[in-house]
């Protein structure tokens, strides 16, 4: 048996036997028996009270258990933070089925509980439901004028306001050589993860629940569950092994959770809930906003002013923020700057992380400028950042842990050829179609916080590694036990990591792209706690060939310990087990970022992404013919599954540029393209050459892996080279997102 | 939403005995647009009539007249690969495989393409108001989000578009609708089954409730040598047309002998302009008359804000698919524009 | 579990409008006792526990649904089981022989052609419709006959990769 290094090999995952035979079960599907299904029924009015709510004909359905409403409902706590998750902005959390208040279209009101989903889907649509209306306001563009600084909460920790003014901006954009000034806008954006949410629970008895949830985070949902019913932590527990995907919706616990719980513990029965597709426009998305720059640059090229606002919806109930506007001065480092970031509060539900979030909206901005500010210059848009390089984060004055841009700049524009373009718009022809090119950034920030793992090995010589973590198709699972074979040294073959389960140690809900660093520090931490464990189990053992060593006399390798001096002496992993008599040695160890240090410096993976469009002249029709990003993320744990994490990022990019948005009609106060119908994702036929880059990245600060993360960054750079490229097929430069053919004809 | 009988049926007269039984009867035979809308609580089908049983629709056969027959109940898959509707009517096997996705296709039939409802969100919506769906009750779409709805033929109560990608071939290829009911066959021509909104948004077409469509007779036609599809949709494929295209026609002499020209995604039924098509007729096949016959079809165009692009994207489109109609072989997957 | 719970609850289980519908699923034939509303797709995840076909959108609009009948691939969803007496179903947990993978699965998990796995199972049963069909040639028709199955992660160069490598070997 030999340990070979297993981080940085591009190995497959190790669930796809499952996924590839339909074994892999989600959270809808487990037909445990004595199963009864849940439906919901949405409010129909954007804002109001609900007067009545007849039941009768839904009732009279043969095979109806019961319908739950604000009416009947078990007793819920009125104190709000036992309704906050680790992800609730400040504000009032929703409160599902609390009272007669109607918040949001869309709002669930009612839960038909019945023997089969038929019979529930039928009885939930006979629901009559009277309601007094009140007067809803849905519009962002109308109500600018109220926008409103956003309360401060725990969410500000690590999502920070905008820094104070620098310099004079005002005198520096008068005096700049070169000017552009723009507006922003994107309509609403839903999650819509392939998979529907859904919760199945067992009832065990006693107020005891297992419950299997479609969430991006076990240890949330329990924490929920057991402080809105007054459970025990230990009487929950949450499952979610298989996620059909998150991007951001399963970060806080969605409402047929609560639903399922509640009509699990009336009716002290197995209950399922799933949400239909309509429902999934009903609980979060990422917020429309309104954004604005004006940068300046002298002469030489160099940004001297800038400038960048923006004006994002949130609910009336909670004040969900973004960090939009920061990253600007963190990568060009202007000495003028004005920056803002504002709420209007109005009658929909609170917004929600969406694959990075605030991220993929401020970029947009940004790298949009700049690209018009480069054409304003006549300076290459590549040469022109290249020109405002900053090593250091002069938002904040800070170094970066490490700063690997300028190689992706490199890498990226050769892979992709990008010294070939024209320099003019317009000027490039294939066939009937314009021909343009455009690059923009990506930055993303590296996340800190703790999570715990446990580590445990079996006298055959088998390392088993747990966390609550879920993994969202990630790519989670494969990492970490890549990440456990080499923390502790065995084989990757004898290594399993479970996962998924809130029995499990805590780990934070799932995104931000922290989950690499995060848990799988917390996982080598685990691993090399049990290594040291084994070694003081090993030195006790009776003539033990380490016997007087200390830990710093030993190598851990090959699933033994060896002595330093002399590789003859050595002990086998297998052989302490047995030697101490149980079947297994397991620790569990916490890590636990130290942030005073942390602080010290700006921490952020980087991109650069590179476009080719083609532009149907006369109809107009886009598409993005081939697209290379470049990565500098710190170390790559598995080449294949990263990779994959960028394509999907890029295809996001495509997605958030060219397709998606929901549709909000103001007169109704409600989202009409509720379906995957009219909700435009990208389909196989728009997704043409796609490449990535990983270009090496050192970082001995961020986290114990030196790893930064690749869930956002493939998005953050590619929706705004798209945008860029349009400008220079075609010389139109549009702004708002999604750009449409009839944008270009 | 609602539940409801089922029972299968064998022949024609069968199946229209039974539909006569009860004016909340429907038939089904793909069931992909039936039970999509019966699941959205918007069609309450009390019974369910299942037709996929009546052999005598299922066939594709010449006529003595040397058209061809088309089955109701033949797939639009089956129909768009016919060797002989592949080979002789090759507009019509484009627009079908521009429609919908590949495991639609396999089970939508022929007669169920010509009755799918309009895709318009307030339609789809059960409790938004809509004349379509719920007549007196106002219609949102004109003054809300309306990319998707008509310029052409509108009126006041409905701006409702028709979906189908292969009826817009139909009615270029001048196509006759069979039916059956209770006194007997009728046929109707391809441009008269559909049916403007006017007054009576709520009926698409003129079928009434007791009769079938049996199939569809295609004219002995041959528009094999010049013809194009154009789908122009916000996705390139598995998304509905926002403007579509079918041209079909025959040159003689480099002038144009015959010309066909229908539009989708711009009104209530597939258009046509029987003045712009003569127009063209012994002309030129160039951009210029394509243009100006562009123009006369959209002439009472009318925009309602989101779908103003349509009137010039309708022009620009005919244009295009004229031209494309020249080299039926530049057509690329999905009816997107040529290269 | 509470046994007591289960036995004082009374379960007036609507059993009016049933009827037997015989469909042979992976080879297996299953009599399901099912009323005229239910679809195919929950014929096959609740009463058939073959929950390996997925509900995505439930109205065909995703793809995730995609099964085999009498060896076309048509969306489960927009079916009714009663439509489908006497059919021969083919589902994901039907593609592998004897333990041995498909071409197309061992293709997907090389390709890397999935992440979280709901749509796999839709795309894979969709693609092996669709060699067998023969229609597509180029990668570029392969792409348009796929576009009926949705990928939200964003697999889709991932997915035709491994399509076309097995077009390719197969030809």
């Amino acid at each position: 048996m030999k340990t070979s290094q297993e981080i940085g090999k591009p190995i497959n995952r190790l669930e796809g036997n499952l996924k590839v035979t339909g074994a892999a079960k989600y959270a809808g599907e487990y037909n445990v028996g004595d199963l009864s299904h849940g439906y919901i029924a949405n409010s129909t009015i954007t804002k109001g009270k609900i007067i009545e709510i007849d039941e009768s004909k839904a009732a009279a359905v043969p095979g109806v258990i019961t319908i739950i409403t604000h009416k009947n409902r078990t007793k819920l706590p009125w104190f709000d933070m036992l309704y906050a998750d680790m992800d609730a902005p400040p504000g009032t959390p929703f409160k599902p089925l609390y009272d007669e208040n109607i918040l949001y279209n869309g709002q669930p009101i009612a839960l038909v509980v019945a023997e089969t989903f038929e019979t529930a889907r039928f009885a939930a649509s006979l629901l009559a439901i009277t309601y007094e209306e009140e007067a809803f306001e849905t519009e962002l563009a109308a109500h600018l004028d109220e926008a409103r600084d956003p309360k401060k909460g725990m969410a500000t920790a690590i999502k920070p306001l905008p820094p104070a003014d620098k310099g004079d901006f005002e005198a520096a954009y008068k005096d700049a050589f070169a000017r552009y000034e723009g507006e922003f806008t994107h309509g609403a954006e839903h999650h819509n993860p392939l998979e529907l949410f859904a919760t199945t629970t067992v009832y065990d008895g006693k107020g005891k629940l297992t419950v299997y949830d479609k969430t991006q985070g076990t240890s949330n949902c329990q924490l929920y569950i057991a402080n809105v019913f007054g459970l025990h932590y230990n009487d929950v527990r949450v499952l979610s092994p298989f996620v059909g995907g998150g991007f951001g919706s399963g970060l806080r616990p969605q409402y047929q959770l609560f639903l399922c719980v509640m009509a699990s513990l009336m009716l002290k029965r197995n209950v399922r809930v799933a949400m239909d597709r309509t429902q999934m426009f009903s609980f979060g998305h990422r917020p429309q906003t309104i954004q604005k720059t004006k940068f300046g640059a002298n002469s030489e090229g160099i940004v001297t002013a800038l400038n960048h606002t923006a004006i994002a919806e949130t609910s009336q109930f909670e004040d969900y923020t973004e960090v939009v506007v920061n990253w600007g001065n963190m990568l060009y480092p202007a000495q003028n700057t004005s920056l803002d970031y504002k709420l209007v509060p109005l009658d929909v539900f609170t917004p929600m992380d969406m694959r990075a979030p605030g991220g993929s909206t401020g970029m947009h901005a940004i790298e949009a400028t700049m690209d018009a500010l480069s054409y304003e210059l006549n300076i290459d848009p590549m040469e022109f950042r290249l020109l405002n390089y900053s090593e250091v984060d002069a938002s904040e004055n800070k170094p970066y842990s490490s700063k690997e841009l300028k190689e992706c700049y490199k890498q990226g524009a050769e892979k992709f050829g990008w010294k070939n373009r024209a320099s003019k718009p317009r000027a490039t022809k294939r066939g009937n179609r314009l021909v343009g090119t455009g690059m923009s950034t990506g930055i993303w920030d590296v996340i800190a916080l703790p999570a715990k793992a446990k580590a445990k090995f079996s006298k055959d010589g088998k390392l088993k590694v747990t966390s609550a973590v879920t993994d969202i198709g990630t790519g989670t699972k494969t990492i970490m036990t890549q990440i456990a074979a080499d923390s502790f040294a065995v084989a990757i073959d004898d290594v399993t990591f479970d996962h998924g389960d809130s029995d499990m140690p805590m780990a934070p809900i799932q995104g931000g792209s922290y989950t690499t660093g995060v848990v799988g520090s917390a996982v080598k931490a685990a691993c090399k706690a049990l290594q040291k464990k084994l070694f003081k189990k090993a030195k006790n053992i009776s003539d033990s060939p380490l016997s007087g060593l200390k830990i710093t006399d030993v190598v851990f390798k090959n699933a033994a310990i060896y002595s330093k001096e002399d590789f003859s002496k050595f002990i086998n992993y297998k052989d302490i087990v047995v030697a101490d008599g149980k079947n297994w040695i397991a620790a569990s160890k916490s890590n636990i970022p130290n942030l005073l240090e942390l602080k010290k410096y700006t921490r952020a993976a980087h991109s650069a992404a590179f476009v080719e469009v083609e532009v149907d002249e006369e109809l107009g029709i886009v598409n993005v013919t081939r697209a290379v990003t470049a990565v500098a993320a710190g170390k790559i744990i598995n080449p294949k599954t990263a990779r994959s994490q960028i394509l999907g990022g890029m295809v996001w990019g495509i997605s958030k540029a060219l397709r998606e948005e929901t549709m909000t009609d103001h007169n109704l106060g409600k989202y009409m393209n509720t379906n995957l119908g009219e909700y435009h994702i990208p389909v196989h036929a728009d997704i043409h050459d796609l490449d990535v880059v990983f270009v090496d990245e050192k970082d001995d600060i961020i986290n114990e892996l030196g790893s930064k993360g690749v869930g956002e960054i493939g998005l953050a750079s590619m929706a705004p080279a798209i945008a860029n490229a349009i400008f220079h097929a075609t010389g139109k430069r549009i702004n708002k997102f999604p750009i449409h053919f009839d944008d270009l004809m | 939403m609602n539940n409801f009988t089922y029972k299968k049926v064998e022949t024609i007269n069968e199946a229209v005995q039974e539909i006569s039984k009860n004016k909340k009867a429907n038939f089904i035979a793909g069931g992909t647009n039936l039970i999509d809308l019966w699941k959205y609580d918007l069609a309450h089908p009390e019974s369910l009539i299942d037709i996929n049983s009546v052999s005598t629709m299922k066939q594709i056969k010449v006529l003595e007249s040397g058209g061809l027959s088309l089955g109701a109940l033949v797939t639009n898959s089956d129909t768009a690969y016919d060797a002989i509707v592949s080979t002789k009517y090759p507009l019509l096997s484009r627009a079908i495989l521009a429609g919908a996705s590949a495991q639609i296709r396999n089970s939508a039939t022929n007669g169920g393409n010509l009755l799918q409802r309009t895709r318009c969100y307030y339609f789809y919506d059960k409790t938004s108001p809509c004349n379509k769906r719920n007549p007196g009750s106002g219609c949102p779409a004109k003054n809300g989000l309306n990319r998707m709805h008509a310029i052409l033929g509108t009126s006041e109560n409905c701006i409702a578009v028709f979906p189908s990608d292969m009826c817009i071939a139909l009615a270029a290829l001048d196509a006759t609708v069979n039916v059956s009911g209770p006194n007997g066959d009728r046929k109707i021509a391809f441009t008269d089954f559909h049916r403007l909104a006017g007054n009576s948004p709520e009926k698409d077409n003129n079928l009434e409730h007791d009769e079938i469509i049996t199939g569809l007779t295609l004219p002995n036609e041959d528009f094999s040598q010049y013809y194009s599809y154009l789908k122009l949709r916000d996705r390139n494929s598995y998304a509905f047309a926002l403007v579509s295209v079918a041209t079909a026609m025959r040159l003689e002499h480099n002038k144009i002998e015959t010309i066909r020209i229908a539009l989708g995604g711009v009104a209530h039924k597939p258009w046509r302009d029987f003045e712009a098509e003569q127009f063209l007729e012994g002309k030129e096949p160039n951009r210029k008359n394509f243009t100006e016959a562009a123009k006369m079809i959209i002439k009472t165009a009318k925009g309602y804000g989101d779908n103003d692009f349509k009137i010039e994207l309708s022009v620009k489109a005919i244009v295009r698919n004229c031209m494309m109609a020249l080299h039926p072989e530049t057509q690329r997957p999905g009816a997107q524009p040529s290269l | 579990m509470e046994k007591e719970n289960q036995n004082n609850q009374i379960h007036h289980y609507d059993e009016s409008n049933t009827s037997v519908v015989n469909l042979t699923i992976n080879g297996n034939l299953k009599q399901l006792k099912v009323q005229p509303w239910v679809s195919l797709l929950d014929a096959i995840r609740d009463h058939s526990n073959l929950t390996g076909t997925k509900k995505g959108c439930d109205h065909g609009q995703c793809g995730a649904c995609t099964v085999l009948c009498d060896g076309k691939r048509i969306l489960s969803c927009l079916s009714l089981a009663v439509m489908k007496d006497g059919s021969e179903i083919t589902t994901i947990e039907g593609i592998a022989t004897d333990g041995d993978l498909h071409p197309l699965q061992t293709a997907f998990i090389e390709h890397d052609a999935f992440q979280c796995g709901y749509c796999t199972p839709g795309q894979i049963c969709s693609a092996i419709g669709m060699l067998q069909e023969g229609k597509a040639h180029t990668r570029e028709e392969v792409k348009e006959q796929m576009s009926g199955n949705l990928c939200r992660c964003g697999a889709n160069t991932n997915i035709i990769d491994a399509i076309m490598e097995v077009k390719e070997k197969t030809l």
